[in-house]
């Protein structure tokens, strides 16, 4: 088994030689004259008023704690999909059941309007 | 081979973690973190736990550390106040540490987890059964309760994440797009028939 | 051991580079093709046509300066894009491309896809964060929330796929779907909404238009890549072009049938039987490519909140119900798909 991963090993090798070899090229090639306007970063023509990390509306951190807890539903969906025509309707309902209390939290979330954005 | 392999993932993976600790600005030390859940997923994947490797790739690396950078880059914290205190607090956490390395050692010391114990896995063939389908076949007949148990887990953990950080309904005004969706033209613009008036 | 590491090197360049230069011809194909939709002749100054187009534009790219901000995070900010092009480039090691023309042929192939796509999204939040820019820490706030919805309804509908054929590896899905029925024995025929909800969840993903908030030009100006130029924001471009045809191969494999001729099991098979496997399988992706820019033609761009109202409320519920009954289709023999009990 492990014989198939070789490749992938490599392969993500190549994908971040290909994300080092243009920069080095473009930092190689490119003229580098830096100066106090061009470097600063980009506004509306004004000078920036305050720090750019800001805090943020708690609402995003919420989507990524129910990303979360869905992605651990999938893990869970995913050996189960594989399995699944040899399990028959045993595995099905064990499923379904799993399905069915996760929906009442997704069901639950929907009415608490943790899903509105406006 | 597959020893310098492993001993490579290993020096990445303390490497990594050691810098977790170490870094100051709270975003290298998540990315370093990052770093350390791929090279474990790299050994795991050597003890031919594939299902488990590529996971964990994707639940802790793709989801539960977006969480983390999400947090630390939007909080905006501040590296002085964190990093402020530390020698008063380095002999208690210095003597917790160490309570938890002793506790370490004696349940997962080589007794119980050593090679006599758990003798390294045997390779599996290129065409052997996928450990993912082995895992299914167990996990939803012999180990349906503990499974659902899992879902019960979600759920309190869906629950609890709503409780902690909704809050009451803002004031600001906003159209649904559900009703936005079934609008038509009939009901935003009428049709009259007019005769034509002329201008005397 | 030398010897094979080198063939699996030579694999991958022989993967990598024709991809490096589709991607250069897609972004004149996009170019060309949105042109004529807006009764224009899009590029035709360098070369016969603009066929050199895209070497020139990366000739200019080469020669243009890379500026780091002064108030960026130097590292990040030269990490960033290399985070967002190693994962696009590495999910290609399990693609299928005919019968064993496969780079990493490994069991858990689908699973392998979904971690690898779940990491795009760490190229654009850091870039956004090490940026330290309002638009580009804007942007990344609002691309990341809005891949990681899309994502949900993208695994659920990858999970379809995997219950259908019973198996995560791609070239069993493809084989799978050889049901003798030609096209109609493919998966988007009882997989239909979770097709559908892939496809789109994928233009989603790539932060393509419609779905383009992320660096909506007239919003926030460019979103997560403001800041970058030269060099460092072409490996960005890369990474999102090399994505979209990632899409599209995907959506391919698992839906329309991968390599497999749409005339197979029909009269017609034997008229069409000395066409190459490549060739059906590059002619669907192209499909799907094409309709990636027709999208960018024809739609204005979707608000925030309809975005993520789509991937949460819509999406999420539709593939969940799918899912059960598609188990019952499963478990009932429904043929000609699921006509075998082979699991």
């Amino acid at each position: 088994m492990l014989e198939n991963y070789l490749p992938i090993f490599f392969f993500i090798l190549v994908g971040i030689a290909t994300g080092v070899g243009p920069v080095l090229i473009g930092f190689i090639l490119s003229p580098h004259r830096p100066d106090k306007e061009k470097n600063s970063q980009y506004e509306c023509g004004f000078e920036a008023f305050d720090d750019s990390h800001m805090k943020f509306d708690v609402r995003f951190y919420l989507v990524a704690i129910l990303f979360i807890i869905f992605d651990l539903e999938i893990a869970f969906l995913f050996p189960w999909g594989v399995v699944f025509k040899s399990l028959g309707w045993f595995g099905f309902w064990s499923m379904m059941i799993f399905l069915t209390i996760l929906v009442i939290g997704f069901a639950y979330e929907w009415k608490k309007g943790a899903l509105e954005w406006e | 081979m597959v020893q310098f392999i492993f001993y490579l993932f290993a020096t990445v993976l303390i490497f990594a973690a050691v810098r977790v600790i170490t870094v100051k600005n709270p975003v290298h030390a998540a990315l370093h973190l990052v770093l350390a859940f791929f090279s474990m997923a790299a050994i795991w994947l050597l003890l031919e736990a594939e299902f488990l490797a590529i996971a964990l790739v994707l639940v802790y690396v793709g989801a539960v550390m977006v969480l983390f950078l999400f947090v630390v880059m939007m909080l905006d914290i501040n590296v002085a106040t964190v990093s402020e205190g530390f020698t008063r607090y380095l002999s208690s956490g210095f003597l917790v540490g160490l309570l938890i390395l002793l506790e370490m050692v004696a349940v997962v010391g080589s007794h119980h987890f050593g090679l006599k114990a758990m003798p390294a896995p045997t390779p599996m063939a290129a065409d052997a059964v996928v450990n993912t389908v082995l895992l299914g076949n167990v996990l939803y007949t012999e180990y349906v309760y503990p499974f659902e148990l899992a879902a019960i887990i979600l759920l309190v953990a869906m629950v609890a994440a709503i409780a902690l950080v909704m809050r009451p309904k803002r004031w600001s005004k906003y159209v649904k797009p559900e009703d936005q969706v079934v609008v038509k033209a009939q009901d935003r613009l009428t049709m009259v028939k007019m005769t034509a008036e002329k201008e005397s | 051991m030398f010897l094979e590491s080198v063939l699996i090197f030579a694999k991958i360049i022989a993967v990598v580079a024709p991809l490096m230069i589709a991607v250069a011809y897609y972004t004149y194909a996009e170019r060309k093709l949105i042109g004529y939709v807006q009764i224009r002749i899009g590029p035709n100054r360098v070369g016969p046509r603009g066929w050199l187009q895209p070497i020139a534009d990366a000739l200019k790219l080469m020669f243009k300066e890379i500026i780091l901000p002064t108030k960026a995070n130097r590292y990040l900010f030269i990490i960033a894009p290399m985070l967002s092009i190693a994962p696009a480039l590495a999910a290609w090691a399990v693609i299928p491309f005919a019968d064993g023309w496969v780079v990493a042929d490994i069991n858990a192939g689908l699973l392998y896809l979904l971690a690898m796509t779940s990491l795009g999204v760490y190229g654009v939040i850091i870039a956004g964060w090490a940026s330290n820019s309002k638009y580009a820490l804007l942007g990344a706030l609002r691309s990341a929330a809005q891949i990681v919805a899309y994502e949900i309804a993208m695994g659920f509908a990858l999970v379809g796929v995997l219950m259908a054929a019973g198996s995560l590896n791609l070239s069993a899905i493809v084989h799978a779907q050889a049901t003798g029925y030609g096209f109609l024995g493919w998966y988007w025929v009882p997989l239909f909404p979770l097709f559908l909800i892939y496809f789109i969840s994928g233009v989603a993903e790539t932060n393509r238009a419609p779905f383009d908030v992320a660096e909506g030009e007239s919003e926030i100006v460019a979103g997560f890549h403001v800041e970058y130029s030269g060099m460092l924001f072409a490996v960005f471009f890369l990474a999102e072009y090399a994505n979209m045809i990632l899409i599209a191969a995907l959506t391919t494999l698992m839906f329309m049938g991968g390599w497999l001729s749409p005339f197979q099991g029909t009269g017609l098979e034997a008229y069409f039987a000395w066409m190459p496997q490549i060739f059906w399988f590059f002619a669907k992706m192209t499909l799907f490519l094409l309709l990636f820019l027709w999208f960018r033609a024809t739609f204005p761009r979707y608000r925030y909140d309809q975005i993520m109202r789509l991937g949460w409320k819509v999406f999420i519920p539709l593939t969940i119900v799918w899912l059960v009954v598609l188990g019952v289709m499963i478990l009932t023999h429904l043929s000609p798909w699921f006509a075998s009990t082979a699991g």
